[in-house]
């Protein structure tokens, strides 16, 4: 066969090009540039090869916003996708129930990120809000503005309740996709309940549950405008995840270059966290 | 090991039924021998799958009892009736390797590690599984996979009946054959009951001792392959046995005797003088009419080549009929005549044999 030499082709991929240069690859390449440069204003900038990297590599601020970071990340990692998974299990199958559930679970995401944020800051002030004067009526001692533990514990319930959603959708598409003669032949083989979730719904939820852990991974690894509205990385430096404590460097003390290093590092640990996941978890598929 | 009953058995998918057409299953009693080959054949929707899942657990009859040497089981949930069923579509535990499928109901039921060791070795000598014992059974091909299913019905030595449900839907043509005579085998070597589910006369009629006809919800006959081909107590399964299916040709009757447009037919199951009411038909199977010299004037249409006979189809007093001619037996293009045998004429009354068989 031979192969057919159209080059007009070239202009239909074109738009893409020019779509994807804006967004992506010319942002990127500036960031390169400046992540090598030094400036001192006026739009002069000196070479500074990999100085910025090694600094940023060294600086033990960028080392508790990577230590919060990770903690944050693999807390809700750890939560929502066990919770997110039992929610879809105990969703009904059938009948009126099953489009209630599904509207229900679909609310918090339709939310745009800076109300969630606003919504949680004002839901659990301990004078006005109803779940800090809820806590604190029962007793505890809760408010998130002032005590680390608290602010975390916000933190990471609005995060829960913001996706967990995402996960439950998934897991319940996964679920739904398993032929009713799979669950037959389980009862027939008189298999436990754990046995048909550890041998029929878990394996077949699998490819779902991948998608649904890369993107909670991704997303909360990246996460900005929920914590900012909601703590803005107080108190103190207490909740500074590394995307606040990146614009921070970059807009409040505009320090472009360390910035430039910082998002260029920050970029590459979820590319390669990403990358290892995806690759250990669809290492085994065949078929 | 057991001997099924099936007593007055009635099923409706609805809450509130009303209509015939309510009822997946009609009214069904029947009763299975132990170590049996039956089958169940029907065409798609006759509830023949619906019968399966009953006699399996899977579905709480509306009505009626299913019992096993006699006893009541039908409150009884699949696990505790002893029963394997092989679907459709393979299931199989992909993540599991073909051992630990085949050892799942074992395990399951806390039967010691060496004894299942055994026994699944044992298993999958029979059903061509040994070699592969050890691989994953995500990666096997849809026979492989629907050996597996198999395996673990026969793996259970405490099984009471094996049931399947249109096993043979997604394997290869040139598969179905020898899984069929595998299955054949190893209905020799563990002779427990076995019920196969199918629309296809020969996986039916190949496989069982017994087939149970079923249509719209209702046993409509159970014999042997000889006597639903012989003798179908019902014109449709005249029509659904058999390939081409059987003629059927509606006609009065007088006098105890059958007319097509004036011309009298001698049926095996003739009625008593008198004249009944219902519909009348009569019915003959293609390979019971034959060409000859003298008989009734038909004309042909056109002749088929179906290897080692032909097939013709000839317009005979008004109504279409085939016939099976065989090889070497020339076809005269002009005054054909045919004879009916008698032996193999049947008279039905609204579809039902006339007669002493009429009550279904």
């Amino acid at each position: 066969m031979n192969k057919t030499v159209n080059q007009k082709a070239w202009l239909f991929v074109l738009p893409v090009l020019v779509l994807v240069a804006f967004n992506a690859i010319i942002p990127l390449m500036t960031v390169v540039n400046y992540s090598v440069q030094e400036t001192f204003g006026n739009n002069v900038f000196f070479w500074s090869g990999l100085r910025w990297f090694e600094d940023i590599l060294r600086s033990e601020r960028f080392h508790a916003s990577l230590t919060r970071q990770a903690i944050f990340t693999g807390s809700i990692l750890l939560i929502e996708v066990p919770l997110g998974v039992l929610i879809a299990l105990a969703m009904p199958r059938k009948g009126i129930w099953v489009s209630v559930c599904l509207v229900l679970m679909a609310m918090p995401l339709l939310i745009p990120w800076n109300v969630v944020g606003a919504m949680w800051n004002i839901f659990a002030l301990p004078n006005i809000g109803l779940l800090g004067k809820a806590l604190n009526a029962m007793g505890f001692d809760y408010n998130y503005t002032r005590q680390v533990g608290d602010a975390w514990f916000t933190l990471i319930l609005m995060d829960v309740w913001h996706w967990t959603s995402l996960v439950v959708l998934l897991a319940y598409a996964g679920l739904v996709s398993i032929p009713d003669a799979y669950y037959q032949a389980a009862k027939i083989d008189g298999a436990s309940r754990w046995a048909i979730f550890r041998y029929i719904q878990l394996p077949k939820m699998k490819r779902v549950l991948t998608i649904a852990i890369l993107l909670r991974f991704m997303d909360s690894f990246n996460i900005y405008t929920e914590p900012v509205v909601l703590t803005g990385g107080g108190p103190g430096n207490a909740t500074t995840l590394l995307s606040i404590d990146l614009v921070k460097i970059a807009l409040g003390q505009f320090d472009l270059g360390p910035a430039a290093a910082m998002s260029l590092i920050y970029f590459l640990i979820i590319l390669l966290l990403s990358w290892i996941f995806y690759t250990v978890m669809t290492r085994n598929e065949e078929g | 090991m057991a001997r099924i009953t099936l007593e007055n058995l009635r099923h409706s998918y609805s809450a509130s039924p009303s209509g015939a057409e309510d009822w997946a299953l009609k009214e069904i009693n029947l009763e299975w021998q132990d170590g049996g080959a039956y089958a169940l054949l029907g065409p798609s929707g006759c509830g023949k799958t619906t019968l399966l899942n009953i006699i399996s657990g899977l579905l709480r009859p509306s009505a009626g009892r299913v019992l096993f040497d006699g006893e009541d089981v039908t409150p009884l949930p699949p696990e505790k009736r002893q029963i394997a069923q092989v679907f459709q579509f393979p299931v199989v535990y992909d993540t599991m390797s073909v051992f630990d499928n085949l050892a799942f109901p074992l395990r399951n039921r806390g039967v010691a590690e060496d004894a299942v060791q055994a026994r699944v070795r044992e298993i999958a000598e029979m059903t061509d599984l040994a070699a592969m014992l050890d691989q994953r059974a995500a990666g096997l091909t849809a026979d492989g996979k629907q050996k597996i299913s198999l395996g673990r019905g026969l793996v259970r030595e405490d099984v009471n009946a094996i049931l399947f449900d249109e096993p043979l839907t997604v394997i290869d043509p040139h598969l179905k054959f020898q899984l069929r005579s595998k299955l054949k085998e190893l209905h020799h070597r563990v002779p427990k009951t076995m019920i196969y589910v199918t629309h296809d006369q020969t996986e039916a009629l190949t496989f069982a001792d017994q087939v149970v006809v079923m249509n719209m919800g209702e046993v409509v006959q159970t014999g042997t392959p000889e006597e639903l081909f012989e003798r179908p107590r019902h014109t449709f399964v005249g029509h659904f046995i058999g390939s081409p299916g059987m003629n059927v040709i509606p006609c009065t009757v007088e006098g105890g005797r059958a007319l097509v447009e004036g011309t009298a037919f001698e049926t095996a199951n003739p009625l008593p003088p008198g004249t009944p009411e219902g519909v009348f038909e009569i019915g003959i199977r293609p390979e019971f009419l034959r060409l000859a010299e003298s008989g009734v004037p038909a004309t042909l249409n056109s002749v088929a080549d179906a290897g080692r006979f032909r097939i013709a189809d000839v317009t005979c007093l008004g109504h279409r009929l085939k016939l099976l001619v065989p090889e070497g037996r020339e076809i005269p293009a002009t005054d054909l005549r045919l004879a009916f045998d008698p032996a193999h004429t049947w008279l039905y009354r609204d579809g039902w044999l006339a007669g002493r068989e009429e009550t279904p």
